[in-house]
């Protein structure tokens, strides 16, 4: 419905309904505002908002009203302009200004800083009070976030975002009146994996960036480029800052679709791998004394030459490399001979998670679907730790119900106080089941903790309950039972449900229940959507790409059939146990590795090539969604790095390949590589190289980079041309179109007076919505309309804990299970010593205690490791903790035995 | 015909007038304080450095030659790790200055910069700090500022109360 609104005398359409604050900030007025946030709506506490409203055209008086607490409606006027108005907005601005430090210049949120911009546009300038400051004492929150807690205006937003939309619990508000304290009870870490949010969420510099504090520099001297987190296989959309040749902080890139105004601490702070000691920066040949550098062309020459002397090759592509680089190495070795570097289980669930998505008739949500879903079933995966934004997604789906009930007293979904008052403890129906407990479960209407055969029985069961068509779950437990049926009540109840589940329980069955539970709900002609976790950034891509495991590649090896063996972006030794890598490497004559950070993978290898990271180089990655996004080079590699295609492009000229010759920029190899079934959409992810706005590239770097002719002054006085970027419609310059370009070049958010990154508002067609021009990515994946909704054959046998014996799951870490963030200093801090999991039952059984050694032997894989009792892992079942540094690789579920190092076998 | 005569009057009065051109560089003049020469680093009366390291000199030089990058000691005092202004690059427009939150950087009468290598002309930090304070006697940003450093803590800053108890609840 749309409402005539009369501002200052002129008439505007606006959305009925809607709070003005956001009616006016989309139409384009600069209306100052704290509390509002657009993700986290109104509640009327900093009275910065303030407008006036009029009776009608002969009133002249009119009153003050909140903006953002008052719904537009036909025919309202209010005035902006309005001097009792302005005079308002300026005082609030003076009063929060009474108590705020003295600190602009040595406050990391100046440059970009809410408050600044505010109180610019009120137009206050001198400090009249003559009162001493209140001041404050700061916290130690841990590695992420910086605590200053004197530049506080309390707005609220803070607590509102950690509590309300995170989830966390151990962040609130303290004392009283002019008093009230923002922060924990006693220092330490803060809990919440999305604590990495409040610096952007607090509108001054109270909350800043740790990271960035160690290498500071300002947002006006951040050269800044689009680009796609590779920490999970979400593909959140970022926007990483480089100063200096180092990559300085990652900022949330607003995608609707995707991530929305949120990143997770793990996509925000793992880039500091990037500036890690262990970056490859020069070519290495291993010779008796160890790898030596070597000259570029020697080392392609090498390799090239080992390939054209009729050399059996074979390449190893990767699940965290892009969609560019896989493509270059099947290209260079033969499709036959690509393998993508995953071990065949997880080839097996990532296919299966594909499968499910392709063949069915059943969509995978975005984002934003998850968050505005109504139910929501939870199987198998610990998406807290796995793909946190999606759990950040289902805590935005709990509280559709309290904006659901609310609706029903007349009251909007902004009212967001009147919503939580009315709502209660009211929330959307989400199960939950898993093998050890989440961090979700304090949303969970129900849980389930079980091994993972219980919880694909679990799933079967339910789909059992809501189709009688779908198949028989034998030997099913009265409870179960009882469990699907209330299961099954709540989702056909439900408008939008979603299924969530993935890979991370390992086990194909899992996966198939869920898309049992989807399918049943989707034949009862339910607005079903399924949503599957994979493991990596490009999981999804690879799969897409096609090309056998790891053990295909051994078997070739075994036979003998290998001289040379390219291994693209990939540590072997995180994917198989050591024996196993130790096996496969040891069958070939000849082994290059491209990589960015020394492993020991490259450590074994004879040449090992350097190769740029996201933030150096472009790339497809495509997410769990299906989603192919295009990250751009944040800064220009330095020295020999070069991207892995260049690379392997190189290798293949030198090595008679002519062919990869017409790959001259990764429009053209894309070009290519989407002529792939599957991958046609590649190629709109984002503009083409030749893309001009306005006529004009888009600059990294803002219009206000400062030091251009002194930063390289001290290597040379003359300064060179600024590095030219033949790949992208970017430039590594601040000349060019400062404008708003298509979302999927956008570098980074400014505007006029907005220099904080609510300038995004600027971008946006209606402020909080979709970015202008639509958002970024294409989705290569849509379900066949007509497909008919089919059932997986097989159901797993019940669990039963045998006597002495044990099966072994992967729990997954936020914080240390994904290997490159793992390399960032602040992330290894957080993440967990090694340990192997027991439930308190068998704990005692064992006679092990907390921190006791044991010793878990899986197949001929046998580990010593502290135990941890974890509450509420279900008997029988062991959690080992998955891709942490210092844990054998095994893979898992798995059978397992335990012994009590000290105490001898159980 | 006769403005012929008016002009050649006129030079040749002003041959014997008082000279305003002085001899350099066998004679120096006296420069005002407030002429934009030489660009020095001051410090503060406590003699720690003035420069705080919040970049708006080097945003506000509208030819970009100043670099730097902030860092901070151990109690959380900021300073510049480095600092470096290209003098072959500076045009002694003087708006560093202005923007200047902390009177670090400032412009003095000093103009005798001339080299014969333009390298020469790049001026790093420890190039630029004097020992004094320059222009501006008195002024100590940090004494103002809230943020807590080696000597001042919280609550001690001028114009500031004691840090709040958050578990008083006295009114
Ligand atoms: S929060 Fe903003 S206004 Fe306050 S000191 Fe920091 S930059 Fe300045
Ligand atoms: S800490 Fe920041 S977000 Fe929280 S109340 Fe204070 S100013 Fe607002
Ligand atoms: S005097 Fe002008 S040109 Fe020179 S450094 Fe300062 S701002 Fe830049
Ligand atoms: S403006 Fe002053 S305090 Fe800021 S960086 Fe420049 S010299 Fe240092
Ligand atoms: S934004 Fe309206 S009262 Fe805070």
């Amino acid at each position: 419905m749309v409402a005539t609104l009369h501002i200052d005398g002129a008439a505007y359409s606006v959305k009925e309904g809607q709070n003005l604050l956001q009616a006016c900030l989309s139409l384009g007025f600069n209306l100052p505002y704290f509390c509002w946030h657009p993700a986290m709506h109104s509640v009327g506490a900093c009275r910065q908002c303030a407008v006036k409203q009029f009776k009608d055209e002969k009133d002249t008086r009119g009153k003050i009203i909140m903006s953002c607490m008052t719904p537009a409606t036909e025919g309202m006027r209010i005035s902006i302009e309005d001097p009792e108005a302005r005079a308002f907005r300026a005082g609030v601005i003076e009063a929060l200004m009474v108590n705020h430090p003295h600190d602009c210049p040595v406050c990391d949120e100046g440059g970009e800083c809410h408050l600044q911009d505010m109180t610019v546009m009120t137009g206050h300038v001198c400090r009249r009070a003559r009162v001493r400051k209140r001041t404050h004492r700061n916290q130690d929150m841990g590695p992420f976030v910086n605590h200053e807690m004197n530049r506080c205006i309390a707005c609220y937003r803070c607590v509102r975002y950690y509590r309300e939309l995170a989830g966390g619990r151990d962040l609130d508000v303290f004392g009283w009146h002019h008093h009230v304290y923002f922060g924990r009870q006693v220092d330490g870490p803060l809990e919440s994996e999305f604590s990495g949010n409040l610096v952007e969420v607090c509108p001054t510099g109270v909350f800043t960036d740790k990271t960035l504090k160690g290498h500071y520099a300002r947002k006006w001297d951040l050269q800044t480029a689009p680009s796609v987190c590779v920490h999970c296989s979400l593909g959140c959309n970022t926007i990483p800052g480089e100063r200096y040749g180092e990559l300085r902080r990652v900022r949330n890139r607003f995608n609707e679709e995707v991530n929305g105004y949120f990143l997770c601490d793990r996509g925000r702070y793992g880039y500091e791998y990037e500036n890690s000691d262990l970056r490859l920066r020069h070519p290495l040949r291993l010779g008796a004394e160890g790898p030596r550098p070597i000259p570029s062309a020697e080392a392609v020459s090498y390799v090239a030459g080992l390939l054209r002397n009729g050399g059996r090759v074979l390449g190893i592509g990767s699940p965290r490399a892009s969609l560019e680089g896989n493509f270059a190495l099947r290209a260079l070795v033969g499709a036959g001979r690509f393998f993508i570097g995953w071990p065949e289980r997880e080839r097996a669930l990532v296919t299966t998670a594909l499968r499910l998505l392709r063949e069915g008739a059943i969509r995978t949500p975005c984002l934003r679907e998850v968050r505005e879903a109504d139910a929501a079933l939870a199987l198998g995966e610990d998406v807290s730790n796995t793909a946190p934004m999606l759990a950040f997604a289902l805590r935005q789906c709990a509280m559709q119900r309290k904006i659901k009930v609310a609706a029903a007293f007349g009251i909007a979904p902004w009212d967001s106080d009147a919503v939580r008052l009315v709502g209660q403890d009211e929330k959307s129906p989400i199960f939950i089941a898993t093998p050890c407990g989440t961090r979700l479960d304090d949303i969970a209407t129900r849980l389930w903790r079980a091994a993972p055969e219980e919880i694909a029985r679990l799933g079967f069961a339910v789909a059992k309950a809501l189709d009688p068509d779908a198949p028989e779950v034998p030997d099913l437990s009265d409870e179960a039972k009882s469990s699907a049926r209330d299961i099954a009540a709540a989702l056909r109840e439900a408008e939008r449900p979603v299924v969530v589940s993935g890979t991370g329980a390992g086990s194909p069955a899992v996966l198939e229940a869920a898309g049992a539970v989807a399918a049943a709900l989707r034949r009862l002609g339910r607005n079903v959507q399924l949503s599957l976790v994979l493991p990596e950034c490009n999981s999804a891509g690879a799969a897409l790409l096609g090309g056998g495991s790891l053990a295909g590649a051994l078997s070739e090896v075994r036979k003998g059939q290998v001289d040379t063996l390219i291994i693209l972006e990939n540590d072997l030794y995180r994917r198989l146990n050591a024996e196993a890598a130790d096996a496969l490497l040891a069958g070939v004559k000849h082994l290059m590795v491209l990589d960015h950070l020394a492993n020991a993978t490259t450590a074994r290898a004879e040449v090992a090539l350097p190769c740029a990271t996201f933030a150096e180089s472009e790339g497809t990655l495509v997410s769990q969604e299906g989603r192919a996004q295009r990250f751009f080079a944040v800064h220009p590699a330095r020295g020999e790095v070069r991207e892995s295609w260049r690379w392997l492009r190189e290798i293949g000229m030198a090595a008679g390949q002519s062919e990869m010759a017409a790959w001259q920029t990764t429009d053209d190899l894309i070009q290519t590589l989407s002529q792939e079934p599957g991958l046609s959409g590649v190629k709109e992810a984002a503009p083409g190289r030749e893309f001009r706005a306005a006529g004009q590239k888009i600059p990294r770097q803002p219009h206000r980079y400062s030091g251009r002719t002194a930063m390289g002054a001290d290597v040379s006085v003359h300064e060179p041309p600024p590095p030219e970027d033949r790949d992208s419609p970017l430039a590594f310059s601040m000349e060019g179109y400062q404008g708003q370009p298509p979302a999927a070049l956008v570098p980074r958010y400014w505007a006029p007076g907005w220099n904080s990154d609510h300038a995004l508002n600027k971008f946006q067609g209606e402020v909080g919505g979709a970015v202008r021009g639509g958002p970024a990515g294409v989705r290569l994946i849509e379900p066949a309309a007509d497909a008919p909704a089919r059932y997986a054959a097989e159901i797993p046998p019940p669990f039963q804990p045998a006597e002495g014996q044990w099966l072994v799951v992967a729990l997954h870490h936020v914080f240390g299970s994904e290997e490159l963030s793992a390399h960032t200093p602040g992330v290894a801090q957080l993440a967990p010593r090694p340990y192997l999991g027991l439930s308190p039952e068998d704990a005692q059984r064992c006679g092990v205690g907390e921190g006791d050694p044991v010793e878990l032997a899986v197949g001929s894989s046998v580990q010593q490791l502290p135990a941890r009792i974890i509450p509420g892992l279900p008997r029988g079942l062991l959690g080992l903790p998955a891709g942490l540094a210092g844990v054998k690789v095994v893979e898992l579920p798995a059978g397992g035995r335990v012994r009590s190092v000290t105490g001898g076998p159980p | 015909m006769f403005s012929l005569f008016k002009g050649l009057w006129i030079v040749l009065r002003h041959a014997f007038v008082k000279r305003v051109t002085v001899e350099y560089p066998e004679k120096k003049p006296v420069l005002p304080p407030r002429c934009r020469g030489r660009i020095i680093l001051s410090r503060d009366p406590d003699g720690g450095e003035r420069c705080v390291a919040c970049h708006l000199c080097s945003a506000v030089c509208p030819v970009a030659c100043i670099a730097l990058q902030a860092a901070e000691d151990a109690h959380g005092r900021r300073y510049p790790k480095f600092f470096r202004i290209n003098f072959s690059r500076c045009i002694f427009c003087g708006l560093c200055e202005e923007a200047c939150p902390t009177y670090a950087i400032q412009l003095t009468p000093g103009v005798e910069m001339g080299e014969y290598k333009r390298q020469h002309l790049v001026y790093e930090k420890e190039d630029l700090l004097i020992s004094g304070v320059g222009k501006y006697p008195g002024y100590n940003f940090y004494r103002v500022a809230g943020l807590q450093i080696e000597g001042k803590d919280k609550g001690a800053a001028e114009n500031e109360q004691p840090p709040v108890d958050v578990r008083d609840l006295m009114p």
